[in-house]
């Protein structure tokens, strides 16, 4: 089921890879929801990950900061393995920005507060600087203007843009991206896939779920397709629309694609 | 403007404008018609209550104001058979006992210390409660250090005599201390400047405060057997509230750990507690608790409940602080792991302010229940306001018809004030925080 990328790469740990899934299995229960998965990304890559719904895309990437635990198998982030050491756990959530379907905004702070918080607590960097950083990025994203309001007064897409800055602030080397665009309101999924799209462009490694095919073919170096906890088919976005191979896959395709 | 079915096909020509809302009947006559009398069942109810009201409020006025006495130095102004009045409120009977319901039985030439002590509490509690006061960190500071000192030395009159035996204890502890954090520094393989600095700070603290409370300030000693009334009342809650809030949440998150020894213990204890009643828990407290210490410590007898009070309703608290802290969405506790904050961080930063403010309402309501709790230590043999009431209803120079009602009448109207001024002040930060911050 793996492909080949994978086998050449996935064994020699100290590749210069930003994230490698080796041999990875999770279990929620008795329910086997991450099946042999093997995935090695570079640093720069784009990879979009799509599937249907309970197909672990979502629980693969959250494996990746460790908001999800692996229960078999090797997560290696930017040359830190994932186990069970609190220490590591933080150094790669450091160093891993994620931004959520649902946003997650921390409503009781201002948008300025937000963007502070995390690089004055863990990185312990002067407030001042903290705020130079967090208005550089509001404005990367278009809404500095709204830097002193609280993240409740803000349109969807507004919202989902602050939680891309509020990543950034903290320098992260890898981004990943849960289903960014699938809370929104049609009218707000251009906004948020532009700032994602100017983001790739400046070479940052990203992961994101998402079913936003048209973001796919422009940024993506390659697209993932996931069903029943398993990597299904895995190809550039040129050759994975034109030509899928998987039965599946090609039926998945034909149900999104009018 | 018609968009009616019949017309197949509709194009807004021109922007339709705000327009105000229809100008409806408004003002009094409207109100009552609308809220009292909108239907045969609701002008039933009205009409029912109006009665009631009738019937109630105008005898309690008369009671209380109209025909009470005013003024008198003993019972003759409150019988009717000795000359006075005696169908209404004997107030003359608390203006002659205020001192005692205030102070208890507190030496009467120094109750100028007590009276220091309110003020010092007033001041305390305005600062860090009035939401825009300058410097709350200092006011934070003063009230949970510097107060509780002052309150010390004030009320038992300080000098606490401690022997030399004891500094030379205070000192070895203060070595251990300090070599115990250098030595966690050092495993941690962390700096070991700040821990030295941080160790030395607590056993600095903790030796002024020691050194304060034995200085001798020449105050006479008073002896908390003499203590009662309002003092007795609102150091027993203050000390229950500020100490049940943070215990409470503690618990609270304890209950929620994932270290089962953690969480076991938390269990047990919150549910031991609100498993039996308050006046159980002051009772073990007063008579158990000197039976598991060792034999030449005593704890003192105001002490005991005082520690029976803050334990009892920091189980409360906590399955309060807990329900606000379910309420929690995951993605909040997401949203600050992503970030790479740690636990501590992600709980003190994130996840707390946000779980109290949802559970203000329960958190005020379990303040406003333990401020009427404290007259239970009553039980102990603790002078509060209730049981100095009490004791003076039965004084023969005051018996009188009335004195029993007028006394409780007293009583209800200084637990209301204090439980009615939580309730209102928690109202305004909740509409103050709900501004701010609309979701």
């Amino acid at each position: 089921m793996t492909s080949q990328a994978v086998q050449t790469s996935a064994i020699d740990p100290k590749a210069e890879a930003a994230v490698q899934m080796i041999d990875v299995h999770k279990w929620y229960g008795e329910f086997h929801v991450l099946r042999d998965i093997n995935l090695s990304v570079r640093r720069g890559e784009r990879i979009v990950i799509c599937g249907p719904s309970g197909s672990g895309k979502s629980t693969m990437i959250r494996c990746i900061n460790r908001l999800e635990e692996h229960q078999k198998g090797r997560i290696i982030v930017d040359g830190t393995e994932l186990t069970n050491d609190l220490k590591r756990i933080d150094e790669v959530r450091r160093d891993v920005g994620m931004v959520f379907q649902h946003f997650n905004l921390f409503p009781h702070l201002t948008i300025l507060e937000n963007c502070t918080l995390a690089p004055i607590w863990v990185k312990k960097m002067p407030k001042k600087d903290a705020e130079e950083i967090a208005m550089h990025y509001l404005k990367r994203v278009k809404i500095p203007e709204q830097a002193n309001k609280y993240p409740g007064q803000l349109s969807g897409g507004q919202q989902q843009r602050v939680a891309i800055a509020r990543s950034l602030c903290m320098s992260p080397k890898i981004m990943l991206f849960d289903e960014p665009t699938s809370a929104l309101d049609p009218e707000m999924v251009k906004e948020v896939l532009d700032t994602m799209v100017g983001l790739a462009e400046e070479g940052m490694t990203m992961l994101c779920v998402t079913h936003e095919m048209g973001f796919a073919r422009q940024v993506a170096d390659r697209v993932i397709f996931m069903d029943y906890g398993q990597i299904v088919e895995m190809n550039t976005p040129d050759e994975f629309f034109k030509n899928p191979q998987h039965e599946r896959t090609k039926l998945f395709l034909s149900q999104i694609l009018h | 403007m018609s968009t009616t079915v019949d017309i197949p096909r509709f194009v807004r020509a021109k922007q339709v404008e705000a327009l105000p809302p229809p100008n409806l009947a408004r003002g009094p006559i409207a109100w009552v018609r609308e809220n009292l009398f909108s239907g045969p069942f609701n002008t039933l109810l009205t009409l029912v209550v109006f009665y009631l009201l009738y019937v109630s409020v105008p005898p309690l006025v008369k009671f209380l104001f109209i025909d009470a006495v005013w003024s008198g130095t003993d019972r003759a102004a409150c019988r009717a058979d000795m000359g006075g009045s005696e169908t209404g409120a004997c107030w003359a009977f608390i203006r002659e006992k205020l001192g005692y319901f205030t102070y208890g039985s507190y030496t009467v030439s120094e109750r100028w210390r007590v009276d220091i002590f309110f003020a010092l509490l007033a001041i305390g509690v305005g600062w860090l409660l009035w939401l825009k006061a300058p410097r709350r960190d200092l006011g934070a500071v003063y009230f949970f250090w510097l107060f509780p000192i002052l309150s010390y030395i004030l009320l038992t009159g300080g000098n606490s005599d401690f022997s030399g035996r004891f500094w030379i204890g205070f000192l070895i502890f203060g070595v251990l201390l300090i070599a115990l954090f250098a030595f966690v520094a050092a495993i941690l393989k962390t700096s070991l400047r700040p821990a030295l600095i941080i160790a030395g700070g607590i056993v600095a603290v903790i030796g002024i405060t020691l050194a304060l409370m034995d200085i001798d300030f020449g105050l006479r000693h008073v002896p908390t057997s003499l203590w009662g009334g309002i003092l007795v009342t609102l150091l027993v809650a203050t000390v229950g509230i500020v100490f049940s809030l943070p215990f409470g949440i503690l618990l609270a998150l304890g209950r929620r750990s994932k270290l089962p020894i953690v969480r076991m213990a938390s269990v047990i204890f919150i549910e031991f507690v609100r498993g039996v009643p308050l006046i159980t828990v002051l009772i073990m407290a007063n008579t158990m608790l000197p039976l598991f210490l060792p034999g030449d410590m005593t704890v003192d007898r105001l002490l005991r409940p005082l520690i029976g009070t803050a334990l009892f309703a920091s189980a409360y608290m906590a399955e309060v602080v807990r329900g606000g802290l379910q309420a929690m969405p995951k993605g909040q506790y997401e949203g600050a792991m992503s970030l790479g904050l740690n636990y501590p961080q992600m709980m003190i930063l994130i996840i707390l302010p946000q779980a109290l403010r949802i559970v203000i309402p329960g958190i005020v309501n379990t303040f406003i229940g333990l401020f009427k709790d404290t007259s239970l230590v009553a039980i102990v043999g603790i002078f509060d306001v209730v049981k100095t009431i009490e004791a003076s209803r039965i004084d023969p120079n005051w018996a009188a018809p009335t004195i029993g009602l007028t006394g409780y009448a007293f009583a209800a109207l200084f637990y209301f004030i204090f439980c009615f001024g939580m309730s209102r002040y928690s109202l305004g930060v909740e509409r103050r925080l709900a501004a701010g911050q609309k979701r």
